[in-house]
């Protein structure tokens, strides 16, 4: 569904991705981890057409996103869901209406029918109470909630989670990323989610990559990254200072 | 070494050129949006509320001691030359054709403007744009376009409200205190202003609102680094439009009077 072809790109003469190639197939549920810097969002934006590769290509079901522009682009992007690193609620709408938002603006739903999902998604998770308040109103945890129900209202094909437990308590973190498992058992959308959350993010994706200096050395069954001899993995996932990373 | 200084000159020269491009770019993605349905006639309410009404206390009270002052700068001028019964002309040829729409659409930019661009640029630095981007809808439609249909609107109007208030704070000073009949002030100006002067200060004010909305919006929706991209970017926005609309102003008046 979505190929990843010798992707290069590079930002003011340092190169970020270097020559990256991945499958990932309708309905999988992949992990992308790595050390920071290493080129996980900057892959992220460039399979969801933000950024595009200076070399190589992206396709996503036939369509190449390196050549695909205004309303293709737009008409493709309204199969996305996307969850940020901070949320990216519109602060100056309610729950409800950050939910409400993608469904007003981009079916004619009417209004009765838009209540009654953005009800089912406040249901799903767990947030039935919050839906008067403003996004500054909430804790960090709400927040993020609110942003998975916003991406799934319009029962998106693909999802894209980036760093999206960024800033939240280990419990609060770990209940979020099995939301988005249970969610993506719900929906079978695919999925791709950056994450530093390791091991917890092994539960729920189908296959982990890792992203190092801008290269995918890796992509496997979560199993085979725990029990994986390669030093530089190994020194990545048990989080030491002694290996073959340098910590900058 | 002089080649290195003609290198960093093209250099410089070239992010420039290349910036004024992607300004002139996004005023024509701008127009192009705002002529093509759908357009968001509330959130464009909304910004004429916030440029327009919110406003009025600035104007008035700018407006009214601009007059005033005016008036009192005017009468001793005029007085030397025994002409002060052409103080109402002069009040009012000075705020329709030039002081109006000038000092309105700046005081806008100090108020409107900058909190145009900070908004903008919050939404920018928290991905709010990029999620908008990402739900398959344009943002210019969203944070571009109401801003300019309001602007457009709302800057003629506060230029008129602007000039009425200064006429009348003319006639206070004139009239009421350095003791000008209300004939002369008000019949003088009849005789001397024409449509063409009301008509010419109304397209300076709608393109004022035009420059204030493009460069607030495209500093806000160009926002990197942060708060203190933020701030920059306010600061610029409010800089760059103020010095635009001088210059504007001055081939505005060479075209239409």
């Amino acid at each position: 569904m979505i190929q990843i072809e010798n992707v290069h790109k590079t930002f003011e003469s340092q190169p970020v991705l270097r020559g990256l190639s991945c499958e990932v197939e309708k309905g999988e549920f992949l992990a992308l981890i790595g050390m920071s810097g290493s080129g996980k969002s900057v892959l992220l934006k460039h399979i969801a057409g933000m950024i595009q590769p200076d070399e190589g290509r992206i396709v996503m079901d036939g369509n190449d996103m390196s050549h695909i522009r205004g309303r293709a682009l737009e008409d493709l992007r309204k199969r996305f869901g996307v969850v940020f690193q901070h949320g990216a609620l519109f602060d100056s709408l309610t729950v409800y209406d950050n939910i409400a938002f993608p469904l007003r603006e981009k079916t004619k739903m009417p209004e009765s029918e838009i209540r009654e999902k953005v009800f089912q998604q406040l249901d799903a998770v767990s947030l039935k109470d919050a839906e008067e308040k403003y996004p500054a109103e909430i804790s960090g945890g709400m927040a993020k909630r609110t942003a998975l129900a916003r991406a799934l209202v319009t029962e998106p094909e693909i999802m894209f989670f980036d760093e999206p437990t960024t800033g939240l308590d280990p419990i609060i973190a770990n209940s979020i990323l099995k939301l988005f498992k249970s969610c993506h058992e719900r929906f079978g959308f695919t999925g791709i989610i950056v994450s530093h959350d390791i091991p917890e993010v092994f539960e729920i994706v189908d296959r982990v990559a890792m992203l190092h200096e801008g290269v995918l050395i890796k992509v496997a069954a979560p199993g085979e990254f725990l029990d994986s001899e390669d030093a530089l993995i190994r020194q990545f996932i048990t989080g030491s200072t002694e290996g073959p990373i340098q910590a900058n | 070494m002089p080649s290195n200084l003609i290198s960093c000159l093209g250099d410089y020269t070239l992010k420039r050129v290349s910036y004024v491009g992607r300004m002139g770019q996004f005023l024509i993605h701008a127009v192009l949006a705002a002529l093509t349905p759908p357009i968001k006639i509330r959130r464009a309410i909304k910004q004429i509320h916030f440029i327009g009404w919110q406003s009025m206390t600035v104007i008035v009270l700018t407006g009214g001691f601009t007059g005033m002052v005016l008036a009192l700068q005017g009468y001793h001028s005029l007085k030397r030359v025994g002409s002060e019964a052409f103080l109402g002309p002069l009040v009012a040829l000075s705020l329709i054709r030039e002081l109006g729409p000038v000092i309105a659409a700046l005081m806008v930019t100090g108020r409107a403007g900058s909190a145009i661009t900070a908004e903008i640029g919050v939404m920018r630095i928290s991905d709010q744009i990029d999620a908008i981007e990402l739900m398959g809808l344009n943002p210019m439609r969203y944070l571009v376009v109401p801003n300019l249909i309001a602007a457009i609107i709302s800057m003629p109007l506060l230029a008129v409200i602007f000039d009425l208030v200064g006429i009348y704070g003319g006639y206070l000073v004139g009239v009421k205190i350095l003791g000008l009949s209300t004939g002369t002030y008000f019949g003088e100006i009849t005789t001397y202003l024409d449509l063409e002067d009301i008509v010419g200060g109304l397209y300076k004010a709608l393109s004022f609102g035009v420059i204030l909305a493009w460069i607030c919006c495209f500093k806000g929706y160009y926002t990197y680094f942060g708060a203190e991209g933020v701030s920059r970017s306010t600061t610029e926005a409010v800089v760059l439009t103020s010095v635009l609309i001088l210059v504007w102003d001055y081939f505005m008046t060479a075209a239409v009077f």
